[in-house]
């Protein structure tokens, strides 16, 4: 059994970085504090991919045109405006509704196939915010989105929008959390595992792959909807097919199907530039390096590796106790 | 009707060129279940070694050569060993991403230690052009698609007539099966990749006389590739000439007479149909492997 | 498969605490930020400006830096991403540096022009978008001819010199040909031409056989070609096959070194507007472009001038204001005319004004067998 005190210590290390998270503001100056709004927002966008990759099995190449969908969402509708919340609750069912068409077709085929087709339509999505001046502004973008006024306060400075990132990041965070330990969450999982079981035991496996992946598209809506007042502005470059193979590298290097993969694999990507400054131009050419071989030692990711080591202190624990139990067995059974 | 069939001509080039990348492409899919997303990249690096070998100071039918050698050697061979072989086992995707980081790697390569400069590229094709019944044919499109038809007949000729090429097959069709019967599956899997490494070479040097070396030029090549072997079919080399051929005349025709603001909608377009349609592509097979 | 483990949560702690402490400064230098698309789809640009600026500084340090202070640069990073500029931007400011260079692409600019402008701190990019100088923006200025100066020029080259009815229109559709191709058919709207065909491209487009199909079935005047060096030369070559007679027009790149190494024989015949190129016939233009290619081994493009330019046009307005001041320094850079008698850096004189747009002197050229030639020197509009 594990003792009472490495049980507590697992959520008091929650609690700690949570309580970290929401102070950091106070020891940073306006850069850092962007830089912490930019990797909650990314880190909503990749907890949607994990939920559709790491929970369902399911490829999906267009987070990132989902969150282009939320951000021209936010943007359009603040600039005519129309409150922030109302935005966020178009955008999500626009992504969850797109999702749900995009999806249905390409898993009645066969189910990778749906990588195929979100690879089709992330390139397609890139196409209509250019070229369709008329809403997106075309490649000129859309200026001056305004930050929200939330219950009278406005939110105008870095530190007040990164709050609203940090309570967004927060409530997807539960969301996931609870979806995952739901009944919903546990027939994803066993989707992944092995859908012939799954639905020898009755799950309706296209059906929960599709609402998996819809979800995981609203949430990437959501991380968009927020996207647009922090830059605050929205230009067709940074929602093109790139932005989603990013996405999904992240979640891979954190650990797909862990729940906080998606974080680790986000603080990575947003934080690596910085971490590898000083290699000057040299730093992608590390990181790609590095995600190679992180993906040859552990196919799962970071997580992964810890969950391995960690599985193996308990074994051996485990074993350690056997052994020490077996001499006294044998003692008492000698006469 | 003339500026149609230049159209239709220039496709085919164009078409040819996303063949050859794309056959390389199904090949690695269909013996080792390598989805390999560096492919692109793969296309844009020989040029870079066959400029490398002439700043060197060897003439360019040397220099070309040294340059396919060099592709085979570490497109093929290494970049089965050092990077497939270990992950394989972990299955597809993490492999997929991992082919992710290497186009990263290789792009951000070339820029930081050759240029971030477009440079030319010497050609074997003179670009002269050559009028016929009123429609005027670059020699240099011509010879792509005679390089291109050449070099699939005799990768065609290779698998069906020779023992070596058979037992290819065998492995793509059933790797257990070939491994009971006694052939050699871990070399064969090595052929296909050591082709697959002639085969990007080979369009190396004959896509960059056109398209010029350049670091970024793997993105458009690879994504285009991809596609061309989707819609063809990811199991049939022929359906990727067919849909390398069918992309390269497609986005001519569609930015010729539907948009050229979403002429790159339209090879997405098939994409979707294809798939909605006929799952295994024009000309592939149906699969009963599931991913 | 998904406990939870102690170790992930620290890691994020420690990484912050490690990444995010403010930078020190150093304080005895000429401290300058540049923020630049060293990655991704702008890559190409931001080298070159990056190139320019470093060897400028170079040049600047080795005769003992301005006023007597060494300058230092540090470059970051933009991914070609409007989101990441910014960031960068604040960052930048946030280490209060003398000025910023860069970026290079006008969406980034649009971002961060605020952001400066809020600080103070003067930001000298490279972005050619006609809107950027008409932000209002008090801190913000250019190193080359906006669009708004320049297609002006093409307008009236193509109405008074090669007095076209009719003109077809190539351009690659990102935010430096469409702002191009949307300033100039205004131009040539209000002078009454009609534009045949209005052809868009994609960067890294492989085939232009369609587009060039279209051009000869529009059969305009001549052609207006706005796309980056190597699609020009792409497309050169296309046109040519087509056979096309009539007159290409294109403004600074079409007619560059670049493009004419890459479609040979294809640019002979091409005329056009050149800004700053390093085919301008000034002894000035032409060591700096030697200098350059003994240190990169390529010939520059005009991002390459961009980056030099910045670092001169800092220079000129410190020594103007007689100290490092960089409160001051925008509004040493407002209305300041550099000579290049004084200063030959500056490569060639040039005025900024009050919105920090440039105003100097440009060329009308064309290319015979194989090298730019310059036919006419159109002369600054402010004298």
């Amino acid at each position: 059994m594990i003792p009472p005190l490495a049980r507590l210590w697992q959520p008091a290390a929650l609690v700690l970085a949570i309580m970290l998270l929401i102070a950091l503001p106070f020891g940073l100056e306006r850069y850092g504090i962007y830089i912490l709004s930019l990797w909650a927002v990314t880190t909503i966008a990749a907890i949607g991919l994990n939920l559709t990759l790491g929970y369902a099995g399911q490829i999906s190449l267009a987070q990132g045109a989902f969150v282009g969908i939320g951000a021209y969402t936010a943007a359009i509708m603040t600039s005519a405006g129309w409150p922030l919340l109302v935005a966020l609750i178009v955008a999500i069912i626009l992504c969850f509704a797109v999702g749900w068409l995009l999806g249905y077709p390409a898993l009645r085929v066969q189910h990778h196939y749906l990588a195929f087709v979100t690879l089709a339509f992330s390139t397609l999505a890139f196409l209509v915010f250019r070229n369709e001046q008329w809403l997106t502004g075309g490649i000129y973008g859309i200026f001056g989105i305004p930050r929200p006024t939330i219950f009278g306060f406005s939110t105008r400075s870095a530190q007040a929008f990164y709050y609203v990132c940090l309570g967004a990041l927060g409530a997807v965070s539960l969301m996931a959390w609870w979806l995952v330990r739901s009944p919903w969450g546990r027939a994803f999982t066993a989707l992944r595992e092995n859908p012939l079981r799954a639905q020898s035991l009755g799950i309706d496996t296209r059906r929960y792959t599709l609402m998996a992946f819809a979800i995981g598209s609203a949430i990437g809506g959501v991380s968009g909807v927020l996207y647009a007042p922090l830059v605050e502005f929205v230009d067709p470059t940074p929602f093109s097919l790139v932005l989603s193979l990013n996405l999904l590298l992240m979640v891979i290097v954190g650990g797909q199907g862990f729940f906080f993969g998606p974080f680790l694999g986000a603080l990575i990507a947003v934080l690596l530039p910085e971490w590898l400054r000083f290699t000057k131009g040299y730093y992608l050419i590390i990181y790609a390096l590095v995600v190679m071989l992180l993906l040859i030692w552990s196919p799962s990711g970071i997580l992964g590796i810890l969950d391995e080591a960690l599985t193996r202190r308990k074994t051996r624990r485990a074993s350690a106790l056997r052994a020490a139990a077996r001499p006294t067995l044998d003692e008492g059974r000698a006469p | 009707m003339a500026s149609f069939m230049s159209l239709v001509i220039a496709g085919l080039a164009t078409g040819a060129i996303y063949a050859l990348i794309a056959i390389g492409f199904s090949l690695l899919w269909q013996t080792s279940q390598t989805i390999n997303f560096a492919q692109g990249e793969f296309v844009m690096l020989p040029a870079f070694f066959v400029l490398a070998a002439i700043n060197a100071g060897a003439p360019f039918w040397l220099a070309a050569l040294i340059g396919l050698v060099i592709s085979v050697i570490i497109l093929g061979a290494m970049f089965k060993r050092l990077l497939v072989d270990p992950m394989l086992r972990h299955g597809v995707l993490p492999l997929a991403i991992a082919t992710m980081a290497l186009s990263i790697f290789l792009r951000e390569s070339v820029k930081e230690f050759y240029s971030a400069e477009a440079s030319p590229f010497p050609s074997f094709i003179p670009g002269t052009t050559i009028g016929f019944a009123g429609i005027s044919v670059s020699l240099q499109h011509v010879g792509v698609v005679l390089v291109a038809i050449a070099s699939v007949m005799a990768l065609t000729a290779l698998l069906d007539r020779t023992p070596i090429g058979r037992q290819m097959q065998a492995c793509a069709q059933n790797p257990d099966v070939a491994r009971i019967l006694g052939i050699p599956v871990e070399r064969m899997i090595m052929y296909t990749f050591l082709i697959n490494g002639l085969l990007v070479g080979i369009a190396s040097l004959l896509v960059s006389p056109i398209y010029l070396a350049k670091f970024s030029s793997g993105e458009t090549l690879g994504l285009a590739a991809f596609i061309a072997a989707i819609v063809g079919g990811f199991n049939r080399i022929r359906g990727a000439i067919a849909g390398g051929f069918l992309l390269g005349i497609a986005d001519n025709l569609a930015a010729a007479y539907v948009s050229t603001q979403y002429r790159g909608a339209v090879p997405l377009f098939l994409l979707i149909a294809v798939i909605l349609l006929r799952p295994q592509g024009l000309f592939g097979k149906a699969e009963e492997r599931t991913v | 498969m998904n406990k939870r483990h102690p170790f992930n949560r620290w890691l994020i702690v420690g990484a912050f605490a490690a990444c995010l402490a403010a930078p020190a400064g150093a304080q005895d230098a000429v401290k300058l930020i540049s923020v630049g698309e060293l990655s991704g789809g702008g890559a190409t640009v931001g080298t070159n400006f990056k190139n320019g600026a470093d060897l400028a500084i170079a040049e600047i340090n080795a005769k003992g830096g301005i006023l007597g202070k060494k300058i230092e640069v540090t470059h970051y990073d933009s991914q070609s991403n409007p989101g990441v500029a910014r960031g960068l931007i604040q960052r930048a400011i946030d280490e209060k540096p003398y000025a910023i260079l860069g970026p290079g692409f006008s969406g980034s600019v649009k971002v961060t022009a605020q952001l400066t402008s809020d600080a103070g701190i003067a930001q000298v990019m490279g972005g050619e978008a006609a809107e950027l100088t008409r932000l209002g923006m008090k801190t913000l200025f250019r190193t080359s001819f906006g669009q708004q100066s320049s297609m002006p020029k093409i307008a009236a080259y193509l109405v008074d010199e090669v007095k076209v009815k009719s003109v077809s229109m190539v351009w690659v559709n990102n935010d430096f040909g469409k702002g191009g191709r949307d300033t100039l058919s205004k131009e040539l709207q209000a002078r009454g031409i009609k534009i045949a065909a209005d052809i868009s491209t994609e960067a890294g487009q492989v085939d232009f056989a369609a587009d060039v199909a279209k051009v000869k079935a529009a059969g305009a005047d001549a052609v207006f070609v706005y796309l980056n060096e190597e699609e020009s030369a792409r497309i050169l070559k296309e046109i040519r096959k087509a056979d096309i007679k009539v007159p290409l027009i294109g403004e600074t790149t079409l007619l560059g070194q670049k493009v004419i190494e890459l479609a040979g024989e294809a640019a002979n015949g091409v005329r056009g507007h050149v800004g700053l190129t390093t085919d301008a016939p000034v002894p000035a233009i032409q060591e700096f472009r030697k200098t350059f290619v003994t240190r990169y081994n390529y010939v520059p493009d005009h991002n390459g001038i961009k980056g030099y330019l910045s670092i001169y046009m800092i220079k000129a307005a410190s020594e103007k204001m007689g100290k490092l001041d960089a409160k001051g320094l925008p509004d040493a850079l407002k209305n300041l005319t550099i000579l290049a008698s004084k200063e030959p850096g500056i490569l060639m004189d040039v005025t900024i004004d009050e919105n920090g747009d440039l105003d100097r002197d440009s060329f009308l050229g064309e290319v015979v067998h194989g090298k730019q030639q310059i036919t006419k020197i159109l002369p600054k509009l402010k004298k």
